[in-house]
Order: C-alpha cells, then structure tokens, then sequence
C-alpha cells in the first residue's frame, strides 16, 4: 500500500530568527515539498509615506533612517539627494565625499549583516555572524563619534551633513581601512570552502538574469544572476564617477553568487574609502539651507544604490514646505517578487537560505 | 526642471507610441508620457518590446491622489541602453478607479500593484492576487487617498504641522483638534504642470 501524504500549513514568524524581522511565511507544505507560499507582511507598518506628507522635506530624513535600519546612512542619502534635486540646493564639495564615505562605510557594515545571518540561517549558528559584527562594530562606532547615533543616524542634509567628523574620527578610519581586507581575507578562508556552507548555498534558490530583471529586482540579488547594473556607475552621484571600482557579478544566480557579490562589494568599498579619504577637500560640510523648503510645483524620481538595491524616492511637490506626494521604492519588499514562484516546489530548508541570501530589512518593506 | 539624469525626453517616446498604437498618448510633457489608462498595458508591452526602448524593467509603480482622479505612475528602465521612461496614466475614475495590471508585462509589478491598491484602492485588473499587503482585509478605506477619514478639500489631518512659520495664526484647529484647515491640497494648485487640461 503506497505511503499518502496530506498538505499542512506551516506558520513562519513573525517572530522567528530566520524571517529577519517581523515577517511571516504562510507555507503549505506536502511532506517536505513547498506547495504554496505566502508571505504577510505589514506588522511594522508606520504609514510613513502618509506621515510624510505633513512635515519639510529635512523633517522627513529621520523616517529613512527607521525604513531601513540596516543601513539608515543610505536612505537619508536618497531623500537628501532627491529633496536637493527638486529644490535645486547644491552640496558641498567636503560634504559629497562624506557621504560617499559614510555610504560605503554602511554598506560594509550592512553587508556584514547580511552575509553573518545568512550564514546562521545556512547553520552556522551565530559564530561567523559575530566574527562579521567585529567589524560592523567599529563602523558603527564611527557612526557614533560623528552624529551621536549608530543606527538611526539621520546625518544627510539637503545641502550636505549634519556634522564634520572630529578630529579623532580619521585615524580609526584610517586604521579600519587598513586592516578589513585582512579581515576580508579571513571570511573568504573561513567560508568560502565550508563543505556545509557550499552544499547549502550552491544551486540553490537560483534566479536567472531574464527573471531578476523582470521581476524589477536590484542590488546583489540582480548582480548575483550576473548583471552587472549599479547605480553608482549607471547614474553617477554625489562624487562615485572620480573613483575606480568595480562591479562584481556572480554566473549562477544562486544564494552562493548572492552571498559573494556582497563579499566582493565590500572589498570594493574599501578601495573607495581608500580613494575618498585621500582626495576629501576641506571646506564646510554643509551650506545654509532654508528650513522649511518650497521647491517649484514638480515632481522628481531620484534613486540610490543602497546596500539593498535601488532604494528611490518619488516626490511630489506642490509649492507648499511639505511633499504633496512621498513614495519610497523599497528594494526589500520589491525583491521578494519572486518569492512566491522560487519558493514552491523546493524545500523548507532552502527557502530559508534564499529568503536569507535576498537580505531584506523589514523596516523598509512595511515603512 | 525634474528630469533624472538617465531620464528619456518625454516627446520622442510619445511619437513613437502614437504611431505604434494609434489613440494611446492622451498628454506629453518634458518629463512622462501619459496614456490612455485602459490601455496602459498595451503601451507597457510595446515599450518592453521595442528594441529602440527597450524598457526592460519596472523601476517603481506608485500613485498619486489629485483629488478629482488618481495618476499611476510607471517608472521604466533599461538596464542595456541605460535610460529610463517615465509613463503616466490618468484613472478618471475616483469613486471606482480601475485599471489594467501590468504584472503580465512586469513580474516585478506584484507586490507594487498590491500596495497600490493597498494604500490607494486602485483596482487592477488582470492581477493574480489581488490583495491587501499592508493592511488587513476588513480595514476601512484607503489611507493614502487625499480625502480618508472623510477629510476634504482645503483640510489636512494631523497637529499644526509647521509651527515655526504660523506664529501668527497659532491655533486654526477644527473638529476636536484632529482637523486643521489650510490652504494647501486645493484642488488644482496640486497639479505639475501642463499635459491634461
């Protein structure tokens, strides 16, 4: 008599280590093959876009900060970057190259999160993802020096940055970025040739390059299936067309590339630390902007490479101080398009790693 | 004055629609095209498919409330030519406003069309799944619409929202302090510029 099996649905969260967040998967398993899933989302929904619509555009960057937690600097970079194209506000020249600074500085650092709980939900239980906050860490700490917060750091203004680092400030950064290719190095070694590691991640959660850029994803979930699309080479911005670096791409499009792209991105971030902090020009860090802007009635769609993807910013303007309109293109909700449609048929297990590997924020997703 | 940097003339791509599909453009300005909103995923199709545009991926779908009707707007890309179009329909429509869905051209469109109908109630049809992301089914209304919780022309929700600038006039609060009135979201005031009038 042949073994039958009968579906089942499987709750995932919303508090569970390997949702990252307050995220819930609805899965109807059949033994150990997905049949269906569902993802619900919104628990920390804060109706930030209708929120917005009542305070200045320099009011709004500390929402950004709160939709992407992970990487707060490059958030308020896209809001102080499209308020400043509306408005037609001119930055200073010091002021670009810190947040250059300050950009990749939170992309190693977000990376590192990244990377470390995807580690963890592949089974490495927390080791390597406290071998990579050493570094996240510090970086944070640089955070902390400057603007008094390490993750809600609402530092870009339109016009620039809230503070000048201090004096202190650059030898640590000198000695981060003279030691995290070393550390780099470490990770690769540690990982990159883990039996476990590789069985879990290769092949697994593969999304081809027709399907990722269909599917309107970015970041290194769109340069993992090997397209080589970054917006800091695409559309230049703040001062990203003075530097060298490159654009890593993986061949597969499976958690593995995912998971190496950002490796890689960070060795990249380092060489345009290394860049920036030799080129910075002195000067203020910030012009004097008007507080309660009236950009011309118009719209703007301005995007930036976060550590995600394209995080973009749509505004409205009507005259008025306050965005008539302010939408946030979230990376994290809007890579998981896919989700649905790479999660059936495979496993439990692997669903994990892949949802690990798109590395969302739930923040940015329910904003 | 708001073009991105990437971003295509607006013109050229509505010449090249219209004579593709004949009727479509309904308004052109420097900056987006906007088409017949019943047939906004014809025009999505061709612009994917026309190898001069090209436009490969769906960037951002969002909306926008003007009060007497609703815009969607479809920011589009390509990744090979590296431009991007900015596409616009105009749903009349405000009681009831509804739309075809681009998911058949753009699997990214998704989860967008879902916030969308989410937060603004726009329906789209021929969407797989059509429901609440956000916000759970049996909220009321939709909360990014200009007029929720019944609030109209000429008012605004919230606390007094610049206070640094109305010293004169510190206190204008209606209705239990909830409401305040203000000359902001009247009507046309809100509009961008030319296209459709």
């Amino acid at each position: 008599m042949p073994a039958s099996t009968e579906p089942y649905v499987l709750n995932i969260g919303p508090q569970h280590p390997s949702t990252h967040g307050v995220f819930r998967l609805r899965v109807v398993m059949d033994g150990e093959v997905i049949r269906d899933l569902d993802m619900i989302v919104g628990y920390l929904h804060r109706s930030m876009e209708k929120l917005a619509e009542e305070r200045t555009y320099t009011q709004n960057i500390p929402f950004t900060d709160r939709a992407d937690y992970l990487a707060a600097m490059s958030s308020n970079l896209g809001l102080a970057l499209a308020a400043e194209r509306l408005t037609g506000v001119v930055p200073t020249e010091r002021s670009q190259y810190l947040r250059v600074i300050f950009a990749e500085l939170q992309r190693i650092a977000s990376h590192a999160m990244a990377n470390g709980t995807l580690i963890s939900d592949a089974g490495a239980w927390q080791t390597p993802l406290l071998y990579m906050f050493r570094e996240r860490e510090k970086i944070l700490d640089l955070f902390e020096m400057t603007c008094g917060a390490r993750l809600t750091t609402n530092y870009m203004r339109i016009g620039g940055v809230s503070f000048d680092p201090p004096p202190e400030f650059w030898p640590a950064l000198a000695e981060l970025v003279a030691e995290l290719p070393e550390r780099i190095d470490e990770y690769f070694e540690l990982l990159t040739d883990n039996e476990i590691f590789l069985g879990r991640t290769r092949n697994v959660g593969i999304i081809s390059p027709e399907d990722a850029i269909n599917g309107s994803l970015t970041g290194p979930a769109l340069r993992g299936s090997g397209v080589p699309w970054d917006l800091r080479k695409a559309e230049p911005y703040c001062v990203y067309d003075r530097f060298d670096f490159d654009i890593p791409v993986g061949t597969v499009g499976d958690v593995y590339d995912r998971f190496m792209v950002r490796m890689e991105e960070t060795k990249q971030s380092v060489r345009i630390l290394q860049q920036a902090m030799a080129e910075i020009p002195s000067g203020p860090h910030k012009n004097d902007v008007a507080l309660a802007l009236r950009p011309e009635p118009g719209e703007i769609y301005s995007r930036v490479e976060s550590p995600r993807g394209e995080i973009g910013f749509y505004l409205v303007s009507d005259g008025t101080p306050a965005p008539y309109r302010f939408h946030l293109r979230a990376p994290s909700m809007i890579n998981l398009s896919l989700l649905r449609e790479m999660g059936v048929g495979s496993s439990l297990p692997n669903a994990v790693v892949t949802l690990g590997s798109l590395d969302i924020v739930v923040g940015e997703i329910d904003r | 004055m708001a073009r991105g940097p990437r971003q295509l003339l607006a013109q050229p791509v509505a010449d090249a629609l219209q004579s593709a599909l004949p009727g479509i453009v309904t308004a052109v300005t420097d900056e987006w095209v906007e088409v017949a909103s019943d047939r906004v995923d014809e025009a999505l199709r061709w612009l994917h498919d026309a190898p001069a545009w090209d436009a490969a991926q769906l960037s951002n779908l969002t909306s926008v409330d003007r009060h007497t009707h609703f815009e969607v707007v479809y920011h589009l890309q390509s990744l090979d030519l590296n431009h991007q179009i900015v596409v616009k329909a105009r749903v009349a429509d405000h009681e009831n406003p509804v739309l075809p869905s681009a998911y058949p051209v753009y699997k990214g469109a998704l989860l967008q069309e879902r916030e969308v109908y989410d937060l603004m109630g726009i329906r789209f049809q021929g969407h797989p799944d059509l429901r609440r992301l956000l916000l759970w089914e049996g909220y009321p209304g939709f909360p990014l619409r200009k007029d929720f919780l019944g609030i109209g022309h000429g008012q605004t929700t919230g606390l007094q929202r610049f206070p640094f600038e109305d010293k004169a006039a510190p206190d204008r609060m209606i209705n239990a302090g909830n409401i305040i009135t203000g000359e902001r979201h009247s009507g046309d005031a809100a509009h961008t510029g030319g296209g459709h009038h």
